[in-house]
């Protein structure tokens, strides 16, 4: 996949440079039959953002946007730990959170296909009422939770390995399967490109875009419920706070284009762990805390500009041969659409 | 054209989302008028005005963003850079106002520009563009201090506290009369210039603007530098308003922004809109704002919950009336 060669690149990239500043960092080893490592560290840390993007993916590719997973975040994380807190079970506290996460997920999409809402603005009214809906369930307050089977889905291990990494290849796996073995995935592209079109020749274009957009939310739940598992409590202010842009960003440098039609999961899962990555790098390099996010509008212009092929075409053909007169940017035609 | 016919007036089928938000703000004046008692007084307006110049003046950016089909994110960091250059220049150096602003303005216009360039030369999306953009304005307040400065400059807090009196007890600030002219000139250059047909143009569709012949990359660079520069002054206009330069100032004003010019009948595909839609969509925000604080006792993540809810009626009812009788 040629398409997947740049993500790749930066990918590689940025985890060499980690090498220069802690030689140990390839190192994976098995401590009381865990793994441990910083690839390990990576994986875990970034397995909340790898699973709200692929579900953001999805809207993505059927042209729309979710805006509102961060707060669904924050909503199931709440509702499981309030649950929990009451002495509900842990599974009825987990199916209850996913369960009011995929309602929301179905509204955003009811508001999208059904009332035909701009999907930025639709989703934008979950993310600000979604946000006080979270703190609603935590009485403004942060809900601490001791519950060792809650705190096996973000900080606990299975065959070794975290359960977290395990939770996102399944639903990878399943997702993978759902839209590149079955048709699913070409009718989410069709939508994405024109739904009118794929209206008309039969694809119930609606019940998709209800469809992806209640996935996006569970993807958005079962990561709210990781990041509140790991810390042992929920807090609804903060809570996913920004995830939303970041996921964005990883499905986009992952290569999926904004205006939907296609997209890649394999892409995304590439921009997502950059994006985790690139954290792990600012801590573990001693970028100063003030000028994180100034490192990271850097890297991730950088990413874009490699990425972009007419950046590549004027930077490696100025550097061959003189440029030539009739390069100017004024008189370049765009073919495509 | 389709027309809609109303009594006997008949209205082109394109200004109808802009008046059917129009009409939707004055039935909520009303309903908060007979719901709040003193809410239906001419000062409950103007105060929407004076509380939000900022935004007004931001959303005029990023209409003009919007109109060519792009999205501008970096606004809400432009504005909390600009405050806060503005307030470290004034308190540490102690540079006078008549330099600070206008380096201020040139400042985010450059940010704009870049993001302009980047955005046409190098066909990158403009979500991501203005994303890294938004990361790196708020990373440079932070560089420039992470604590809120006051600004006590003379000149600047007269001006910020200035008062122009109206007819009857009405008032307004001098950052609204900044806002309302940023407004005017904006609708004359989208409506009456070339400039304004060509962004009209390459929203509508970019291949055929750019086969006219017209100038579809200097329309799109300049848009983000427009918006650059009004999220500049609408952070000149916030400090005047706060009277200090922070770092956490205007977060997630870009969503606020682009929800104005949506709210105002703005397609986020590009090509068709208003720019009195924006200043409506700005005023529906407000109100809802007025409104909450009228209500009181809401706790703050009941407010949340019920500028969700406002949010979504609205437009939802203007969806139906835009539906229906687009039929």
């Amino acid at each position: 996949m040629k398409r997947l060669l740049w993500p790749a690149v930066v990918l590689a990239l940025l985890l060499v440079l980690n090498v220069f500043f802690t030689p140990s960092f390839f190192s994976i080893e098995v401590k009381d039959g865990h793994l441990y490592g910083s690839l390990i560290d990576i994986l875990r840390f970034g397995a909340p953002l790898i699973l709200v993007s692929l579900g953001m993916t999805l809207v993505i590719a059927t042209g729309g946007i979710d805006l509102s997973v961060g707060s669904v975040v924050a909503i199931s994380g709440a509702l499981a730990c309030l649950q929990i807190s009451e002495d509900a079970s842990v599974f009825t506290a987990v199916a209850l959170a996913l369960g009011l996460c995929l309602v929301l997920g179905a509204w955003n999409g009811f508001l999208v296909a059904g009332i035909g809402i701009q999907p930025i603005i639709a989703t934008l009214i979950l993310m600000v009422a979604g946000r006080g809906l979270a703190q609603l369930i935590t009485d403004g307050q942060i809900i601490t939770v001791n519950s060792p089977a809650y705190k096996v889905i973000g900080g606990g291990y299975w065959l070794t390995v975290p359960f977290g990494i395990l939770i996102v290849i399944g639903v990878l796996a399943i997702s993978a399967f759902l839209t590149r073995r079955l048709a699913l995935g070409m009718l989410i592209e069709s939508v994405g490109s024109n739904a009118e079109a794929s209206r008309l020749a039969g694809i119930r274009a609606r019940g998709i875009i209800i469809m992806v957009y209640a996935f996006a939310a569970l993807c958005a739940g079962v990561a709210g419920l990781m990041i509140s598992s790991n810390v042992s409590s929920a807090d609804g202010n903060n809570a996913g706070l920004w995830i939303e842009l970041d996921a964005i960003l990883a499905v986009v440098i992952g290569g999926t284009s904004l205006a939907g039609g296609r997209f890649s999961l394999s892409g995304t899962v590439l921009g997502a762990l950059i994006i985790q990555t690139l954290t792990t790098t600012i801590y573990s390099i001693g970028v100063p805390p003030e000028t994180t996010l100034l490192f990271k509008a850097l890297v991730v212009t950088a990413v874009c500009l490699i990425q972009s092929p007419s950046f590549r075409a004027k930077v490696f053909r100025g550097r061959g041969r003189a440029k030539p007169s009739s390069a100017a940017p004024e008189q370049k035609v765009k073919v495509t659409a | 054209m389709t027309t809609l016919t109303v009594g006997r007036a008949s209205v082109p089928a394109k200004y109808l989302p802009v008046l059917v938000t129009g009409c939707l703000f004055v039935a909520m004046f009303v309903a908060g008028g007979i719901r709040y008692e003193g809410f239906a007084s001419g000062q409950v307006i103007l105060n929407v005005f004076i509380d939000n110049a900022f935004l007004l003046v931001v959303a005029v950016g990023m209409t003009f963003v919007i109109l060519t089909g792009g999205i501008d994110l970096s606004v809400g960091s432009v504005v909390a850079l600009s405050t806060m250059i503005a307030a470290s220049l004034m308190e540490g150096p102690g540079w006078p106002p008549y330099l600070v602003v206008p380096l201020v303005l040139a400042i985010g216009s450059g940010l704009g520009l870049v993001m302009g360039y980047i955005v046409h030369a190098f066909d990158i999306q403009p979500f991501i563009v203005t994303l890294a953009g938004m990361f790196l304005a708020r990373g440079l307040c932070y560089t420039i201090g992470t604590d809120s400065i006051p600004i006590q400059d003379p000149t600047f807090t007269a001006f910020a506290q200035t008062r122009i009196d109206l007819f009857g007890d009405l008032w307004i600030s001098p950052s609204v009369v900044i806002a309302v002219v940023v407004v005017l000139v904006a609708v004359y250059v989208l409506h009456y210039t070339r400039f304004g047909r060509s962004v009209y143009a390459t929203g509508g569709s970019e291949q055929s603007a750019l086969l006219m012949g017209l100038p579809v990359g200097r329309t799109k660079i300049t848009v983000y530098t427009v918006s650059g520069f009004c999220s500049a002054l609408g952070g000149v206009l916030l400090s005047f308003y706060m009277l200090s330069g922070y770092g956490l100032h205007a977060v997630g004003m870009e969503l606020d922004a682009i929800a104005a010019v949506v709210i105002g009948g703005t397609l986020l595909t590009g090509g068709s809109g208003f720019l009195l839609g924006t200043v409506l969509g700005v005023l529906v925000l407000g109100l809802i704002q007025t409104i909450i604080s009228f209500e009181g006792t809401l706790s703050s993540w009941w407010t949340k919950i019920f500028i969700g809810m406002l949010l979504f009626v609205f437009i939802l009812l203007q969806r139906l009336f835009s539906a229906r009788s687009r039929r």
